[in-house]
């Protein structure tokens, strides 16, 4: 039994796993971050106290967050070297520096500030403690920007040369930081990671709005969501047909399982539904356009698109999983815009804050982003497969040589804890959205203290709140 | 293509920059997880918030020396990191599930109301399974990893052992006595009294433990023993278990007059001979006793494009690190929880 456990299927598994759950946290974080900071910009600028309470209410769920992306994060900064060190041995030359930079660049910064943006309220100015709201914003925009410089870098390689050895050394750090999938992934991803935040804060701000509490800040939550959802989803399919078009170029068979397309054809359908059949080479059941995969790849109703059979068997990637994943993900960026314009219809008819259905809507569509993003996640994970490095490292090539035991053992205790931890962070978080924002100004900081989170010197003793 | 190769030893300076990334995670997430090894024998609930409080600003600055140890290794001797993890494969995971338990428990345990109590749970036992696996994971890198070719080829469980085992309690130990002395800086009243007690009730046990490792590497590994026991070494090395015994002899006597700052101070003096004390036997080995860090150092061009960021955003990252511990300064406070 236990010799037929295999390292490469469980690390995958176990990556998978962690990864997946990692992702949600950055992908709220990343737009909570700069929400907060928007929130409290406008607080200084109009001394409007409605955004300090959000902002209060809501940096306390960025807090819970934050804490349990740091803890899934370190885990993935390790499992490079556990489950993979084939694959850090071989291009760690290339990675490691690129990681690097994300810790001393991003990580850092983050971590530093966000206590002083979560206890020092009544530490530092407003001025500093709005300072350290953007720095911690900048912080995840950097982050972000190592890390799929990273990944950007194993899909699309460049800059670099084989040694003897087998070894890949750098040749070009600018090709590499900057690889050709780079831009449109940053972008994709960063406006993805917005656009959740928005339907979250959207759908909290609706569910009050419901339930007839917290109106004003309600309103706020909600007008704020919307206005992202009208105009930046919309942009978002922009930039994920951009992406598209530039895998079609760089990554052709990920194009191609996103298709369910078998033959290699000039004027080639696109398939809307369908069931991909690895073993029969053919998508069942096709609901097909004709013509439109070409146009849209192509630019060219008669253009030429290469079909999954241009690859051996053994070099393509799991084609149901890619073929579902990018329709799932589609379906609800178009749900996200399709609410934007039913959002901008009732704004002119002014009946965007009353109207219930639009209400139980918005509440209904507040996971939506993180859905899209795992399943774009997928898309593009999946649809690299069989490679770990597009057509120079295959990930069965990359596995540690650890056995199979450990690493099935280590899967369920992974499984395990991140059911209890992040179970427990997801219920903390309902409670706080279910007892919603406080007006008394004198509860701050994510620990709900009412005094200094420390006792010093000089503020609080001249506010009289010496304790 | 850029390299700095030709001016700088590049592998030396890398190696000084992680060992000392490492350290300071030791130093900085030890006093952390030693509160939390501490934890539950606080004399009341008020105490426990107190202590909470001195550390959770820090935490997850403290824990990030960790993350950069880490990416260091990876970036600067990817073969070292690819050889050590699939070596230290499960105290690695458990000391990750347990720092997922700690480090959630900061958030958690204010959220709660009636659970309270399994988060403190959370935060003590993540905080001991995660310095006791950093213990075990010391431990079985003195004793050396079986290596053929560029990966680790020795057993699944090699890091299990007698030894390993002493050295997790050792550390256990070791962070206890950081975290009492940086109650004995950060609190007053009661929670300073107790944690002073605390400090010198495991300052003996630091000494014992410290004596064990210090006698054995010598015993179990002859180029350990030829290097401090032959003359002139001896004498040129003599100076830091000299200074050893006299930094617990200081913080004894700091703890009994009261001193509240020293006793945390001289702590770090304790870990930094130690520190030393490895470091001097292990040199130059990076896998020991296969792979030295030369033999392990990454290209010379990711090691000057990575230096040529360090030089520039380290320095920063210190400064604005000590303007973090500058803003909380001073004795936490149990103050005021909903």
């Amino acid at each position: 039994m236990i010799e037929h456990l295999d390292p490469v299927l469980l690390s995958r598994i176990q990556f998978a796993f962690t990864l997946s759950f990692h992702i949600f946290f950055p992908a709220f974080t990343i737009g909570l971050a700069s929400w907060l900071a928007v929130l409290e910009w406008r607080w200084l600028k109009t001394g409007d106290t409605v955004y300090a309470v959000i902002y209060r209410m809501w940096v306390k769920i960025f807090a819970v967050t934050f804490g349990m992306g740091v803890v899934s994060g370190v885990v993935m900064s390790f499992q490079f070297g556990t489950n993979w060190s084939a694959f850090s041995d071989k291009a760690g030359n290339i990675l490691g520096p690129l990681l690097g930079y994300e810790v001393l660049s991003a990580f850092f910064l983050e971590a530093s500030f966000l206590g002083v943006m979560l206890f020092g309220w009544n530490r530092v100015s407003r001025r500093m403690h709005f300072a350290a709201t953007v720095i911690v914003a900048v912080g995840t925009l950097i982050s972000a920007f190592w890390i799929l410089s990273a990944n950007s870098w194993m899909q699309t390689p460049q800059g670099f040369r084989i040694a003897e050895n087998g070894l890949l050394y750098p040749t070009n750090w600018l090709q590499i930081i900057f690889s050709p999938s780079f831009p449109y992934r940053f972008v994709h991803m960063i406006t993805a990671a917005y656009l959740t935040t928005a339907f979250v804060a959207g759908g909290i701000g609706a569910f009050y709005l419901r339930a007839g509490r917290h109106i004003r800040e309600a309103r706020v939550m909600l007008g704020m969501a919307m206005i992202m959802a009208i105009f930046v989803a919309p942009m978002q399919l922009l930039f994920g047909d951009m992406h598209g078009l530039n895998t079609f170029i760089h990554q052709p068979a990920k194009v191609a399982a996103i298709e369910g397309l078998w033959e290699t054809q000039r004027g080639a359908p696109l398939n809307l539904f369908g069931w991909p059949d690895q073993e029969e080479e053919t998508t069942k059941h096709a609901v097909e356009i004709p013509k439109l995969s070409s146009l849209i790849l192509t630019h060219d109703l008669n253009g030429e698109v290469k079909g999954l059979k241009a690859w051996p068997k053994d070099l393509r990637p799991p084609v149901l999983w890619v073929f579902w994943s990018f329709r799932f993900m589609v379906g609800i960026g178009i749900l996200m815009i399709l609410t934007g314009v039913t959002a901008l219809v009732l704004y002119f008819k002014k009946r965007l804050f009353e109207t219930k259905w639009f209400q139980y809507w918005c509440t209904a569509m507040t996971p939506a982003g993180f859905a899209a993003v795992l399943a774009g996640w997928f898309v593009t994970e999946i649809g690299r497969q069989p490679y770990i490095i597009q057509g120079v490292m295959r990930t069965k090539e990359a596995v540690s040589p650890v056995q199979g035991l450990p690493v099935a053992i280590s899967i369920g205790a992974f499984v395990l804890t991140y059911a209890v931890v992040f179970g427990a962070g997801g219920y903390y978080i309902i409670k706080l959205i279910r007892k919603g924002p406080e007006t008394e100004p004198d509860v701050y900081g994510s620990h709900g203290v009412k005094g200094p989170a420390l006792i010093t010197d000089l503020v609080s003793q001249e506010e009289g709140q010496h304790v | 293509m850029f390299s700095l190769e030709g001016s700088l030893d590049l592998p030396l300076i890398w190696f000084g920059l992680l060992v000392t990334a490492l350290f300071l995670y030791v130093l900085l997430d030890g006093f952390d997880l030693g509160v939390g090894i501490l934890f539950p024998f606080a004399p009341s609930d008020e105490c426990k918030d107190r202590m909470m409080n001195s550390i959770a600003p820090f935490w997850d600055g403290n824990e990030t020396w960790l993350v950069l140890s880490g990416g260091g290794l990876f970036a600067a001797f990817p073969l070292a990191y690819a050889i050590l993890m699939p070596a230290l494969y499960m105290p690695v995971i458990l000391m990750l599930l347990g720092l997922i338990f700690r480090g959630v428990a900061f958030e958690f345990r204010f959220k709660a109301v009636k659970s309270r109590f399994v988060w403190d749970y959370s935060f003590h036992f993540g905080s001991i399974v995660a310095a006791f696996m950093q213990g075990m994971i010391l431990g079985a890198f003195v004793k050396g990893v079986q290596v053929e070719g560029r990966s680790f080829a020795g057993h699944p469980f090699d890091w299990l052992n007698a030894y390993s085992f002493m050295t997790g309690v050792a550390l256990l130990f070791g962070y206890a006595l950081l975290g009492a002395t940086w109650l004995v800086m950060k609190t007053d009243a009661i929670t300073q009294d107790w944690a002073r007690k605390c400090a010198s009730y495991v300052l003996g046990y630091v000494g014992v433990f410290m004596g064990i490792v210090s006698i054995s590497m010598p015993i179990m590994n002859a180029g350990v023993r030829d290097l401090w026991f032959t003359l002139p070494n001896f004498f040129y090395l003599l100076p830091v278990p000299l200074a050893t015994v006299a930094l617990f002899i200081f913080i004894w006597r700091d703890l009994h007059k009261g001193v509240e700052n020293r006793p945390f101070f001289l702590s770090i003096g304790v870990f930094l001979m130690g520190y030393l004390g490895l470091g001097i036997s292990l040199w130059p080995w990076l896998v020991p006793f296969a792979v030295t860090f030369r033999q392990a150092a990454a290209a010379a061009t990711s090691q000057s494009f990575l230096l040529v960021g360090t030089l520039v955003i380290l320095p920063v990252v210190l400064t604005y690190t000590a303007f973090c511990y500058y803003v909380f300064r001073g004795k936490a406070s149990h103050e005021g929880y909903y």
